[in-house]
């Protein structure tokens, strides 16, 4: 029996008079992909970011490896939509002030070697010194999700990763979030495009108006939100 | 504590090197400035000894309007692609954060200062006729008055919609004192009428106070929705 790493407990999350989390619980096993589908407003952004710990529940609780989700912090990576990297400088500028904040500092040798060994993961040149700036949107996701597993995280939350990204960009992160998979993460992705994880997702958990409203290990077309695949 | 300073110094460190790649808050900064002198200049036409009486005034009240556009600055660079989150989901501590915008901030302002000082001295004939050296701790402790509440309160009205006025409504009220303080000390020493030395004590004591106010709150407002 696999352990859950997430454990969700009737999380409920209120912007004002909105609710956009109506009694939310579930749990999610280690070392699994879970992709979070469903329509604009379900819910699933604000999910990601109360796992992340970027939104605190109006009420209930998340667990996240027996911890709260602040104090889990250095077990979780987090892709948002938008990139979290400073335009102005370069991937390796961004992901090494990135290590520093969390201690991967040593004589800054192996600060320097951690971000080339992780922006070669995902696929770029470490020499690259163009400004993040400049550079098209499938390199900006890329390096995202760099800055994500910078610190080697158990549990990847990832927002909309494809979105903006042409098909073989997109099919190559499938691979590379593949891999991460097969290497024992827990990983979350939030999406629009469900036909591409098929395969690669061990289930696909579906929200509407703020529920989870199933939990599949494939994609069914008859559940709701099917038509935006 | 190791890793508050080195948290610290590398934000520090990042700030600086975003800043001279864009120069956004110097540029901006100088530009008022110069502005505010050379307004003033033509405006006023005063004597030496009436100078010594309104430069204070004129100098600080230059320099608060132009920290108010590099304190945002601090934080609108941080909501571009939306930075902060990335700090929110790290382990690394809010205050390392909120003093390195601090001192980013100190630095900025004392840039300014050091560069427009000469042009207001020049400006308004301007000759301290009481210990000149004294306007050297006025200058760092009524700098640091500004930026510490000023970044602290930036950082409070970035979610605002209109953040741009609000951090003046915000921080001028608060600031009144160091402002008394810093406008009273300097005319203390230009015109050597009275001793700065009590203008001293206030503004250390107002920087200690507001200092570990913004340190114990920072946390929250950063972590805020």
């Amino acid at each position: 029996m696999s352990t859950p790493a997430i454990t969700v407990t009737n999380v409920i999350k209120q912007f004002g008079r909105f609710a956009a989390l109506r009694g939310v619980t579930a749990e999610f096993t280690s070392g699994k992909f879970y992709a979070i589908l469903g329509d604009n407003g379900a819910g699933k952004t604000t999910l990601l970011r109360a796992l992340a710990g970027l939104a605190h529940p109006t009420q209930g609780t998340i667990s996240i490896l027996g911890m709260s989700p602040q104090d889990a912090c250095c077990e979780v990576g987090y892709m948002a939509h938008p990139s979290l990297l400073y335009d102005e400088m370069s991937g390796m500028e961004n992901l090494r002030y990135f290590a520093q904040l969390y201690g991967i500092v040593g004589d800054g040798q192996r600060n320097s070697d951690r971000c080339a060994q992780v922006v070669r993961s995902v696929g770029l040149d470490p020499e690259l010194t163009r400004p993040v700036g400049q550079y098209s949107q499938g390199m900006l996701q890329r390096m995202s999700l760099a800055r994500a597993i910078l610190h080697d995280p158990k549990i990847l939350l990832l927002d909309e990763p494809f979105s903006n990204v042409d098909i073989h960009s997109a099919s190559e992160m499938v691979g590379l979030l593949r891999g991460m998979r097969d290497s024992g993460r827990t990983i979350f992705v939030v999406t629009h495009q469900a036909a591409l994880l098929q395969g690669v997702a061990n289930e696909f958990v579906w929200m509407q108006a703020g529920q989870i409203v199933s939990r599949t290990p494939d994609l069914a077309a008859d559940l709701p939100g099917a038509g935006m695949r | 504590m190791n890793s508050l300073w080195s948290i610290t110094l590398a934000t520090l460190a990042k700030d600086i090197r975003l800043e001279w790649r864009s120069k956004d808050a110097l540029n901006s900064m100088l530009f008022f400035s110069l502005l505010v002198v050379v307004i003033f200049s033509f405006s006023f036409d005063p004597l030496a000894e009436e100078s010594r009486h309104i430069a204070g005034g004129l100098i600080w009240v230059a320099f608060l309007f132009a920290a108010v556009v590099a304190l945002n600055q601090t934080w609108a660079r941080e909501l571009r692609n939306q930075v902060l989150d990335a700090y929110r989901v790290s382990p690394a501590p809010a205050n390392a954060l909120f003093l390195a915008k601090t001192l980013g901030n100190f630095i900025f302002v004392s840039v300014l200062e050091t560069l427009m000082t000469p042009l207001f001295i020049v400006f308004y004939n301007l000759r301290a006729l009481g210990p000149a050296w004294q306007l050297i701790p006025i200058a760092l402790l009524g700098t640091w008055a500004l930026v510490v509440n000023g970044t602290f309160f930036a950082a409070m009205s970035i979610r605002t919609r209109s953040r741009e006025i609000m951090l003046p409504l915000l921080l001028f009220p608060i600031s009144i004192p160091a402002v008394i303080a810093m406008v009273a000390g300097t005319t203390s020493i230009l015109t050597g009428e009275d001793s700065a030395h009590f203008y001293i004590v206030l503004l250390l004591t107002y920087d200690v106070v507001f200092t570990t106010a913004c340190l114990a709150l920072f946390e929250t407002v950063l972590q805020a929705e």
